[in-house]
């Protein structure tokens, strides 16, 4: 019996490992890639060990993205710009649906529940099905090729606003009836005892939502065209090209690492609001 | 819903709702509208002419050859990305779930892979199939096999499917484990003590229990695989070679901003949109445990 225990045991731990290694490897590669020369990588003479120009190819990614075979941006650039992305993203989203939930929940006005379907049906449309004539808007307003253009239009979807609304359907009468009797206003109620209340469920939309403006890619291949725009998964692709052999690899994959190396961290560090964040966004 | 304690201002909650409700207006309504309108015009490529053709543009999109073909590598890409992603996620979560040691270093070493943006997972892929410089590659030609995906759609299609699923296995581990624990230990303990073997007790008991999870993931992960694979597709094979990797919404890129055939483009946005919707309604119809608005 204890033996077999056991033994099932070993076989979940062979699972498990597996599963992780499947994870690892490609990365683990890619790590080892970063390391090399164009030459031997080129040549097809890689293996699994890493090898000794690990401090060229990142400064030289990092500074100026360029290699023998590519001209690219520096990749501080475009983390920069991912980064500028992956925050307006989340903030903007969690300030305009934290006001949107608060008029919908805690107010009593005529047409209410038509402007909460309105956001509502957001939900249902992935920006990739309406590309063409979004890209086409942002064009009218002027904003290719600025950070608004880069954000807002992805500011716009109802998945915050309807966990904030759930949230704010939880919280007790009583709570904000002892506010009013205190003679606290809607506003003073939304700054003093919602948005601390509301701090974890935000904490967790952010991290969801870092790792997806960090991630996005359709829009800004469309909504990019300079240089100095670019935004590091967007770079990648750029870089390869059509993937010939002597394109810069270890370049290419020094920028791949660091490319995910901030979402990754951020998943890490945050596991739990992350998860919280995202299975409570998407049920 | 709603609740008993309100506010009784007449202006502000529309002031609170205006930047939501512009933002929505400016970047949703209005180019869904365009892309209906459009769908059911016909502009040439410079914008100078336009004329109303119903739907015109529908019956050319879904009787052209090259469409269907395209629905067709649509279909077999995201049916084996699903599958492969979704039983590699309910593998790793149900072992996962067992009381062993160490489970919780293996839940994080399994979910980290979801923060990779698609496009990057394609370059991961991309370097090691690589058929000259690919580790991988270069050992499946050693071994006789004449891998090369940028000539053999085949290879191509097999290749963008494996950097699909690989992206995609942490999203469903989480959400499965996620249904798992939320599974009563009591349950489980009543069909041990029945005499269920662990066979048994996961085909009787534990799938049944998560099945409004799984019916969930399929269909968000179908929503993945029409939508979110842009990326793969555009960093691995561009839709080639041939058209042996072009998805739906590939298609819909390649034909409304390298050909700037607007109204077709538009008419595939359009069916696309249908999908969503159908996809959607399909979910909240089944999944009860979705909180109803």
């Amino acid at each position: 019996m204890r033996l077999r225990r056991r033994l099932r045991h070993w076989q979940a731990h062979l699972i498990l490992l597996a599963g992780v290694a499947l994870f690892a490897f490609p990365v683990y590669v890619a790590l080892v890639g970063s390391t090399h020369d164009l030459g031997t990588v080129a040549r097809g003479e890689m293996g699994l060990r890493p090898g000794p120009y690990a401090v060229k190819n990142y400064t030289q990614a990092f500074t100026t993205g360029s290699g023998e075979r590519i001209r690219g941006a520096p990749v501080r650039l475009m983390m920069r710009n991912s980064l500028i992305m992956a925050l307006a993203i989340p903030t903007g989203k969690i300030l305009i649906s934290l006001l949107s939930a608060f008029a919908v929940v805690f107010f009593e006005f005529p047409l209410r529940m038509f402007f909460f379907w309105m956001i509502f049906v957001t939900l249902m449309l992935p920006v990739e099905v309406r590309i063409i004539p979004t890209y086409k808007v942002v064009a009218d307003l002027g904003m290719i090729d600025t950070f608004a253009g880069l954000t807002v239009p992805l500011i716009a979807s109802a998945t915050a606003t309807l966990i904030f609304r759930q949230f704010f359907l939880t919280i007790p009468d009583e709570l904000v009836d002892a506010a009013k009797v205190d003679g606290a206003g809607p506003m003073r109620f939304f700054w003093s005892i919602l948005l601390p209340l509301s701090s974890t469920t935000t904490a967790a939309l952010f991290v969801i939502l870092f790792i997806y403006g960090w991630n996005q890619y359709l829009w800004p291949l469309l909504v990019t065209t300079s240089q100095e725009m670019t935004t590091v998964v967007i770079g990648i692709t750029r870089m390869i090209g059509t993937g010939e052999a002597l394109v810069d690899w270890p370049i290419i994959m020094a920028t791949t690492i660091m490319a995910m190396l901030p979402p990754v961290v951020v998943v890490i560090l945050m596991q739990r609001w992350f998860v919280k964040g995202l299975t409570e966004t998407e049920k | 819903m709603r609740r008993r304690t309100i506010f009784p201002n007449k202006v502000l909650p529309y002031a609170l709702l205006a930047p939501q409700l512009a933002v929505t207006v400016v970047f949703f309504f209005w180019p869904a509208a365009q892309a209906i309108v459009q769908s059911m015009l016909r502009q040439d490529p410079f914008g100078l002419s336009t004329a109303f053709v119903g739907l015109e543009n529908f019956v050319t999109v879904l009787t052209d050859p090259f469409y269907l073909q395209t629905l067709r590598v649509t279909f077999v890409f995201s049916a084996a990305v699903v599958l492969l992603a979704m039983a590699t996620g309910l593998l790793l979560a149900t072992t996962a779930d067992k009381e062993i040691r160490g489970a919780s270093v293996y839940k994080t070493l399994l979910i980290w892979p979801y923060a990779i943006a698609p496009a990057v997972s394609a370059s991961l892929w991309l370097f090691i199939f690589h058929p000259t410089i690919g580790i991988v590659g270069r050992a499946l030609i050693r071994h006789g096999i004449p891998w090369d995906y940028t000539l053999n759609g085949t290879h191509a299609l097999v290749l963008v499917i494996l950097a699909a699923a690989w992206n995609r296995v942490a999203y469903n581990f989480i959400f499965f484990l996620a249904g798992l624990q939320s599974i009563p230990r009591s349950v489980l303990e009543a069909a041990a003590v029945d005499g269920a073997t662990s066979r048994q007790r996961f085909w009787r008991v534990v799938f049944p229990l998560l099945s409004p999870t799984t019916f969930f993931l399929l269909v968000v992960n179908v929503i993945y695989a029409f939508f979110d694979t842009f990326g793969i597709v555009h960093a691995l094979t561009r839709g080639g070679p041939g058209k042996a990797t072009e998805t739906l919404i590939y298609k819909v890129y390649v034909d409304g901003v390298i050909n700037l055939d607007l109204g077709g483009s538009s008419a595939q946005s359009v069916i696309l949109l249908l999908v969503v919707i159908a996809l959607t309604a399909l979910q909240f119809r089944y999944i009860e445990r979705r909180v109803a608005y």
